[in-house]
């Protein structure tokens, strides 16, 4: 069983193909990078994934289940999570806060109005030994609008470990931080546990292929080429689109 | 910390308990009026200050549960275990409708859709002569004769009555918002997407909280149709609509004392001011304004900046 197979997935938008015909398998605990230019359509296909958009044509399996129709909220309780480009944490609430909704989202608790949430000490217990295991149990009084981006992509990476994913969506997770504030994202992603799958959009080529151990390039909406890094790396044609004209840096 | 918040409410209490023993019966009922729009202004507050959801048409709620107890109570029988319940049912149900249309829409849509639905139960409540009796509303609605050794008809028991349901709806509601649900409905405000991806199903916390809102509106509905022994179409207008929002803004969303406090100001300013004069609407226009650019964040916020404490 895959733990996420994606079968000649389509999408449009009006006039625009985003995507056609794409087919993706990926296996429990394998991590996939893929990459492409601008406009490839990777963010798409996450949106897909994580069903945000549902697809003109094609299906996807999770874990064997086939959630093409399922909204985003069903698909999470399955196991998948995912991180966003654009950060949409929420900024007015502290870090402690932020993390104790990424908890409870999977929590048998979320619905109950009658008690306070204080009463479920466990809940809290999961986000501050999250906050801790990741190093930001410091900050977590701070308002996570104030924090630097950096540590914002730190917690934004937090919220989706809190329910344990399986399946593991990373939406460009090092873009626009500083080196170091690059390498330290770069070393959390290393330290996620290996049984969690995870598909990374990346434009850092480097950081890319140093991550994952299989890369799909997506170009103009179709699967250009797939393969190891090796492969990838001596492909003249992924050369041609995406590696000769690196010029987004 | 914990106990010094428990004396604080302990203290609020003991005050609006011991405060009749000063008041005059003039004073008293204003008093009385300022609880019953502070329980109205806090349902509003679980919609716009939590969830983040800018209802227009508020009133409609509180409206059809004064006319469900006013009609019920002059046409079937004065009997308030049938008339207060069913003037609940009747609000919840009316938000349960409701908010299948008013939910499909975010942000000024939402906005625009509650305002128009406040509008037509309004434009029922003026056409429909026979059944609420038009423009002139309805007259003469009774108090409840309750099993107790006071009168509901005199102002002091009444006002412990209506004190009662007071308190037991600040305490409901601030058990609720500090629930994982009421938590959930602030993640909701913050970032929706978000929300979605980590689990919640956002839609069905959102329709909650609306129904959750137009039962305590309603709460609030049938302790004034008691109260002014009367109900007219006013009591669904827009006007009355966007006099919550202010009282929800005025004393700051998303704290529940706040809009309390909003609307025992509001109260008081439209007595105050209708004695002179009868632009009481301009007013409450130049209040609206004068908190948008100076408190922002309301009452409660100013005295957390003079405080200097964090916001929730």
């Amino acid at each position: 069983m895959m733990a996420l197979q994606i079968e000649r997935l389509s999408h449009s938008f009006g006039g625009l193909q985003a995507l056609s015909d794409v087919n993706l398998a990926v296996a429990p605990g394998e991590r996939l990078a893929i990459i492409g230019p601008n406009g490839a359509g990777k963010t798409t296909l996450f949106n897909i994934v994580t069903g945000i958009f549902r697809p003109s044509a094609g299906r996807i399996r999770l874990l064997g289940q086939d959630v093409t129709r399922l909204p985003p909220h069903r698909r999470a309780q399955l196991g998948l999570a995912r991180t966003f480009q654009i950060t949409t944490l929420f900024p007015r609430l502290t870090v402690l806060d932020s993390v104790l909704l990424a908890v409870q989202g999977l929590d048998p608790a979320r619905f109950t109005l009658h008690r306070p949430r204080e009463a479920y000490g466990h809940l809290r217990e999961r986000a501050e030994s999250l906050l801790t295991e990741w190093g930001l149990a410091d900050r977590c009084h701070a308002v996570t609008g104030r924090l630097s981006y950096g540590e914002q992509r730190q917690v934004e990476l937090i919220l989706a470990l809190a329910g344990a994913p399986k399946v593991l969506l990373l939406d460009e997770p090092t873009a626009g931080l500083s080196p170091a504030e690059t390498a330290s994202v770069a070393e959390m992603i290393r330290r996620f546990s290996r049984d969690t799958t995870i598909l990374l959009i990346e434009h850092d080529m480097d950081i890319a292929l140093e991550l994952v151990d299989r890369v799909t390039v997506l170009f103009q909406g179709r699967v250009l080429a797939e393969g190891t890094k090796d492969k990838i790396r001596s492909d003249p044609e992924v050369a041609a689109i995406y590696l000769g004209t690196d010029d987004d840096a | 910390m914990k106990t010094r918040i428990a004396i604080r409410w302990a203290a609020a209490l003991a005050g609006l308990i011991a405060l009749p023993a000063v008041l005059s019966s003039y004073q008293l009922g204003l008093l009385t009026k300022m609880l019953i729009f502070g329980i109205f202004a806090m349902s509003l507050d679980l919609l716009l200050g939590y969830a983040g959801l800018p209802s227009l048409g508020h009133a409609a709620y509180f409206g059809v549960a004064a006319y469900t107890v006013g009609l019920l109570s002059l046409r079937v029988a004065n009997n308030f275990w049938l008339d207060f319940p069913a003037g609940l049912a009747m609000a919840a149900g009316v938000s349960a409708l409701f908010g299948l249309f008013a939910l499909r829409a975010r942000g000024s849509y939402f906005l625009m859709i509650t305002l128009a639905l406040g509008q037509v139960l309004w434009g029922i409540a003026f056409g429909w002569r026979s059944l609420t009796g038009g423009d002139d509303g309805l007259p003469s609605v009774p108090r409840p004769r309750l099993p107790l050794p006071w009168a509901l008809t005199d102002g002091g028991p009444f006002y412990y009555f209506v004190l009662a349901f007071f308190a037991v709806s600040i305490l409901a509601l601030s058990v609720i918002v500090r629930s994982p649900f009421g938590r959930a409905l602030v993640g909701i405000r913050e970032s929706e997407r978000r929300m979605e991806v980590l689990g919640y199903d956002v839609w069905r916390y959102k329709y909650v909280a609306f129904i959750l809102a137009g039962l305590f509106a309603g709460v609030a509905g049938n302790l004034f149709v008691y109260f002014n022994g009367f109900v007219s179409p006013s009591y669904l207008n827009i006007v009355f609509s966007a006099a919550a929002l202010l009282m929800v803004i005025l004393g700051g969303a998303g704290t529940l004392v706040g809009p309390a406090l909003g609307a025992a100001v509001i109260v008081f300013l439209e007595n105050l001011i209708s004695a002179y004069m009868e632009r009481w609407v301009l007013v409450l226009g130049v209040i609206y304004v004068l908190v948008t650019l100076f408190a922002p964040s309301g009452l409660v916020g100013l005295v957390r900046q003079r405080l200097g404490s964090h916001p929730a």
